[in-house]
């Protein structure tokens, strides 16, 4: 079933059309760099949260934009490939499916990754300290976690979708409230009951609150809690996507 | 199908429904290796079907076929390796360069690196892009960019080409150039070649045999000589805008498409006065009147009542010759 040729294969063509594609890497950081910049700084004149201030608080939650933006918007590319042709030539090559959607995987999380540590380090220039090494090896452990399972959200979108007209109905209702239900900018203790319970459905909660403990030790959920979640999410993502992936004609 | 037995390709009673289409509709027929085999038909016809049916990536309804043996539902993975396939549509990555596609290719197929490398050289040569291969595919032209899937369908050196509409969309001095290397092709490998077309001159200058599909059917099988004598004579058409069903027994066929009453039959040239007199005792005004030995456009003509110009141009085929030069 695993081929380990035909991954690294799939994932080599995913680095270098990633290299090649510069000015949208430099495109998607810049919606995430204004709101930090500018929201960020507008809000640090009067809010802060115990001893952080608000951009040490939103941070963490903006890295988490990244990592959903990118992660979801790579795994619908698989439209592209399908409307140009391509995902024909993977799909008759000799290889199975279980190997084609691993490598897609790995490819969209390391692109994503790289995303997300490019908007880290512009968070450390912003004055968020820099943790030590077994929080930044738990931080990169959530990110990862956090980048699997919503690329595999976005290729199962990838597969019910015709074409790309319904992507802006995603972004619209999927990435955008999956955003701002996740708590980025704002905390969870005080919310009202209706939105509590949407704000708690919400995989990506978990990923900012751990991404939170990881950077400037807060959180609302223990470590080990935001962990379990965020391990069942990404188990979740992996069996829809790979069943709908592997059940779709064409 | 006795004389088969040396059969590359071979499709047993093989049906595909898309809920109540027949889209392909119990077909049976047999390729001998090294043919180049030519899939005509109108739009809609079946044609592409029954190619993603031998390349596995559709699942027949029932029936099966087998590609070198092997069966089409139960080795999958052996059909893949023994084939190779140029998509109707573009299917390459235009983001990497020639050389990355091919590359990306015979990774894929598990070539060894140094076999991988000699063969890309070797095709890139052959499909005159060796100059080009670190160029990005996206700045090709069609031509250039079905000369490369060419040459990456035959790069894990395939027993089976599979050719959908290989020129569509390309000017008449590239078209000819890809019927040069199709036939080179054969000449110099012994590659079984399968295409599809709408191009009847392409199915004429090509193929060794045709088949004629109509609704999912074969219309009909066999050489293009033998289809064109199977039709016989010659064919007389007339161009009128009045009502004029002759019927007479030496007439062999006729059917009317577009203003245009062709008859089939035998001595036309002494055929057509007889004709004209019976024209002008019923008062028949006939506009222009050409002769001609039956081209395959008739033989299509006469099994599927239709014409492939008519069909040439879809609103889908609009949309691909546009992608495809642009």
């Amino acid at each position: 079933m695993m081929n380990l040729d035909a991954i690294y294969t799939l994932w080599l063509r995913e680095m270098k059309r990633f290299i090649r594609s510069r000015s949208r890497i430099i495109g998607s950081l810049a919606f995430p760099l204004f709101i930090l910049v500018i929201i960020g700084t507008g809000l640090n004149t009067v809010l802060t949260f115990g001893r952080l201030s608000y951009n040490q608080f939103l941070a963490p939650g903006l890295i988490g934009m990244v990592l959903l933006f990118s992660s979801i918007s790579f795994g619908i590319m698989i439209i592209w490939d399908r409307q140009f042709g391509f995902l024909k030539e993977i799909l008759v090559a000799p290889v199975s499916r279980t190997s084609i959607i691993i490598g897609k995987t790995l490819g969209g999380v390391t692109t994503t990754m790289l995303q997300a540590l490019l908007f880290l380090v512009v968070c450390f220039m912003m004055g968020i300290p820099f943790p030590g090494f077994l929080k930044l090896m738990l931080l990169f452990l959530v990110m990862i976690l956090i980048a699997t399972g919503f690329v595999l959200v976005g290729i199962a979108f990838s597969c019910r979708m015709k074409d790309f007209h319904g992507f802006s109905l995603i972004m619209n209702f999927v990435i955008m409230p999956v955003f701002f239900l996740s708590g980025a900018f704002f905390p969870l203790e005080r919310l009202p009951g209706w939105m509590k319970w949407l704000v708690y459905s919400d995989p990506l909660t978990y990923g900012i609150d751990a991404l939170r403990f990881c950077l400037v030790n807060t959180s609302t959920f223990p470590i080990e809690f935001n962990l379990m979640v965020l391990t069942i999410f990404g188990a979740g993502a992996t069996a829809v996507g790979t069943f709908l992936f592997r059940t779709a004609q064409l | 199908m006795s004389t088969m037995d040396t059969a590359v390709i071979q499709l047993c009673d093989l049906k595909k429904y898309f809920k109540e289409v027949r889209a392909v509709d119990g077909v049976s027929f047999a390729i001998a290796q090294g043919e180049i085999f030519g899939l005509l038909g109108p739009n809609g016809a079946g044609k592409t079907t029954i190619l993603n049916l031998l390349c596995t990536l559709l699942k027949p309804t029932a029936g099966t076929a087998t590609i070198c043996h092997y069966d089409i539902r139960k080795n999958k993975d052996e059909v893949r390796k023994s084939i190779g396939i140029v998509f109707q549509d573009p299917s390459l990555d235009d983001q990497l360069t020639a050389l990355e596609n091919l590359d990306f290719h015979g990774r894929l197929y598990h070539i060894p690196k140094v076999v991988r490398r000699e063969k890309i050289e070797e095709l890139l040569t052959l499909v005159e892009l060796r100059d080009k291969k670190h160029v990005l595919v996206k700045n090709f032209s069609g031509g250039m960019k079905r000369r490369l899937e060419i040459a990456r369908g035959l790069l894990h050196q395939p027993q089976v080409l599979f050719l959908d509409e290989p020129t569509l969309g390309l000017d008449p001095q590239t078209r000819r150039h890809i019927w040069e290397y199709i036939k080179k092709l054969n000449h110099d490998t012994t590659v079984t070649i399968i295409l599809t077309t709408h191009y009847m001159e392409e199915a004429d200058e090509l193929c060794h045999r045709i088949a004629i599909i109509d609704r999912g059917k074969i219309a009909a099988i066999d050489t293009p000589a033998q289809l064109k004598k199977q039709i016989g004579g010659e064919v007389i058409s007339l161009k009128t805008d009045d009502e004029f069903l002759p019927e007479y027994p030496w007439i062999k066929s006729i059917n009317t498409h577009d203003g245009h009453l062709n008859l089939t039959v035998e001595e036309a040239d002494q055929k057509l006065s007889l004709l004209m007199r019976i024209a002008q005792e019923k008062g028949i005004s006939i506009d222009s009147v050409t002769i001609h030995k039956p081209t395959l456009e008739d033989v299509f003509l006469h099994f599927t009542g239709k014409t492939m110009r008519e069909e040439e141009t879809s609103w889908a085929d609009e949309v691909r010759i546009r992608r495809r030069s642009s």
